[in-house]
């Protein structure tokens, strides 16, 4: 995206990308829940947040709150609710038929329902799915999509856009002499750096992984993990993962979800230390359950 | 130890008869088209000229040829097409990729499925009613192509919706995830991976389209027309109506002359469907995902 629009998106949010000074860089773990601040100290501020499918509760009385530049780690067996709070944090609810979301997210102190251009807060948040998923257009194409939504046309732009971004997600090298294949045909793995990549040409301030590693081979997930643990000092991850020791490897806090609840939110090292405030999480970072 | 028990055996047996009865009424399904196509080959081919295709008709419809008819079912197909085709696509994006799935959106569809159903009579009536009276187009090309396309819209929709569908919902949620809007994904993403089926759907409706005979009968296809139709307010003959007539109306015609007509006719549909079914082919080898 062009210098100018970037501007222009981040004067929209009123938010500023610093972080304010007075919020603590790494939040103290096992301690209570840090207040809310008042500015826009976290990247994702979550409040009483419910999610119900068709009347069929998902997730409920979820509170908690997500500092910037930082891996947040969410964990929790399947059916606990971990994708639809990520589907609540960047509105997908509006596209999802039966999909009911109360209770207020914030994104960079804005409640994401006061977005009146939902496409807007979108663009600030690159998601990456659990299956990857190459859109049927060249490899190039997938990168530049994003941009060229927003307007970019010129060539040399685009180019310096789709090589950037190839890099940082650890597969220029293999496909940069055949950026005109196509994206979907790429094995899983390069499929989901691919899909990274395209989340990055968005210039993101947020990052939503979900389960990204479910369908990648465990070196290629290593590369990923090493991506990550760079891009954090530049935008703020969440981390959904269903490998315990894939969110003990990179989040510096982790959330454990169990059928619909938020069960706590503990700094990560003390999770693991059997440091956790409820015995389920200590069960299943252990391996007793899930 | 691997001797066959008895129920194997009875299995084996009504396994043969189960195959045969299929294969039987595959056959039977055969059979009717093949003996269409034979007699109007043996009876009308020799009916078939260039002085056939590309003549007026003479004395009384007994002598000469078809061009009338042949160049009025293009006229009636292609302004029915131009109607048809951009309402019951935008009709099936609007079904498909934006419309809640609420009680309007279910009567929608089967409003759809019942004008589907209408038999192409009422259609005709309706045609009538509406184009050539009360729009004041009189019996005209334009009149019976928007008959003709107001029957053949289902198809266009449910063919299009479909077509939609099998693009996985999985692409259009990377899009709107990117901050695209619906449009936008339909654009870039939904519409490129659809058009050959929505393609093979017009097509299929242009074979259906050629062959009516009815709708037009009371709003635009002339019993006789010496010349051939200037603009979309002309009346014309058509290839289904002229058949009907030199079979049933006109006497001392010929007998190859409506094999001949039924021959053309046929060779018509068979062609466009042919190519709907090389655009399917083609649709395959090119699947991107």
């Amino acid at each position: 995206m062009t210098a100018a629009a970037g501007a222009a998106e981040r004067q929209e949010t009123g938010a500023s990308r610093g972080r304010p000074a007075g919020t603590p860089a790494h939040p103290v773990s096992g301690a209570q829940a840090p207040e809310a601040s008042e500015a826009t100290g976290w990247a994702i501020e979550v409040e009483d947040l419910a999610i119900r499918y068709n009347g069929k509760q998902a997730l409920a009385g979820v509170t908690l709150q997500v500092p910037r530049h930082e891996i947040f780690g969410i964990i929790g067996p399947a059916n606990s609710g971990k994708t639809s709070f990520l589907r609540a944090v960047n509105r997908m609810d509006l596209m999802t038929a039966g999909m009911e979301v109360s209770g207020s997210v914030r994104v960079e102190g804005r409640d994401v329902r006061s977005w009146r251009n939902p496409y807007a807060l979108r663009r600030r948040i690159g998601v990456v799915f659990p299956l990857p998923v190459g859109l049927p257009l060249s490899i190039y194409d997938n990168v530049a999509l994003s941009s060229r939504l927003r307007g970019t046309r010129r060539k040399a732009d685009l180019d310096a856009i789709v090589e950037r971004c190839l890099r940082r997600a650890a597969l220029w090298d293999e496909v940069k002499d055949r950026l005109d294949s196509l994206g979907s045909l790429l094995s899983g793995g390069q499929q989901q750096r691919l899909t990274i990549a395209r989340a990055l040409s968005q210039d993101p301030s947020i990052l939503l992984l979900d389960e990204f590693s479910i369908a990648v081979d465990p070196v290629t997930t290593m590369r990923i993990e090493e991506v990550l643990a760079e891009l954090k000092s530049e935008m703020t991850i969440v981390l959904v993962t269903n490998l315990v020791q894939q969110a003990r490897r990179l989040a510096s806090r982790t959330a454990f979800f169990l059928t619909g609840e938020l069960v706590e939110v503990t700094g990560t090292e003390t999770m693991f230390h059997g440091g956790a405030r409820d015995p389920r999480t200590t069960a299943y970072v252990e391996g007793k359950f899930g | 130890m691997f001797e066959a028990t008895a129920q194997n055996r009875r299995n084996r047996k009504v396994e043969g008869l189960f195959r045969l009865l299929f294969l039987w009424m595959t056959c039977m399904l055969i059979l009717p088209v093949a003996l269409i196509l034979g007699v109007l080959i043996v009876r009308g081919g020799p009916a078939i000229s260039w002085e056939f295709l590309f003549t007026q008709p003479l004395d009384n419809m007994t002598a000469g040829g078809i061009l009338p008819a042949l160049v009025g079912t293009v006229w009636l197909v292609v302004v029915a097409l131009i109607a048809s085709v951009p309402v019951g696509v935008a009709a099936a994006l609007y079904l498909s990729e934006y419309a809640p799935d609420n009680r309007l959106t279910r009567a929608i569809n089967l409003a759809i499925i019942n004008l589907a159903g209408v038999p192409s009579i009422v259609h005709a009536l309706f045609g009538l009613g509406a184009f050539v009276i009360f729009f004041r187009f009189g019996t005209s090309i334009l009149a019976a192509s928007l008959t003709l396309a107001v029957m053949t819209l289902p198809v266009v929709i449910v063919a299009t919706r479909e077509s939609l569908q099998t693009v996985p919902l999985a692409f259009r949620e990377a899009c709107w995830n990117m901050g695209a809007t619906r449009w936008q994904t339909i654009r870039k993403i939904v519409l490129p991976n659809a058009i050959s089926g929505i393609l093979t759907g017009v097509i299929l409706e242009v074979s259906r389209t050629s062959g009516e005979t009815a709708p037009i009968m009371f709003t635009g296809a002339a019993f006789f027309l010496p010349f051939l139709p200037q603009g979309v307010l002309d009346q014309t003959m058509a290839m289904s109506l002229h058949l009907f007539v030199i079979s049933t109306q006109v006497p001392d015609v010929p007998e190859h002359m409506p094999f001949g007509v039924a021959l053309v006719l046929i060779s018509m549909v068979l062609a466009m469907n042919g190519i709907s079914i090389a655009f399917r082919v083609y649709l395959r080898g090119r699947k991107k995902w």
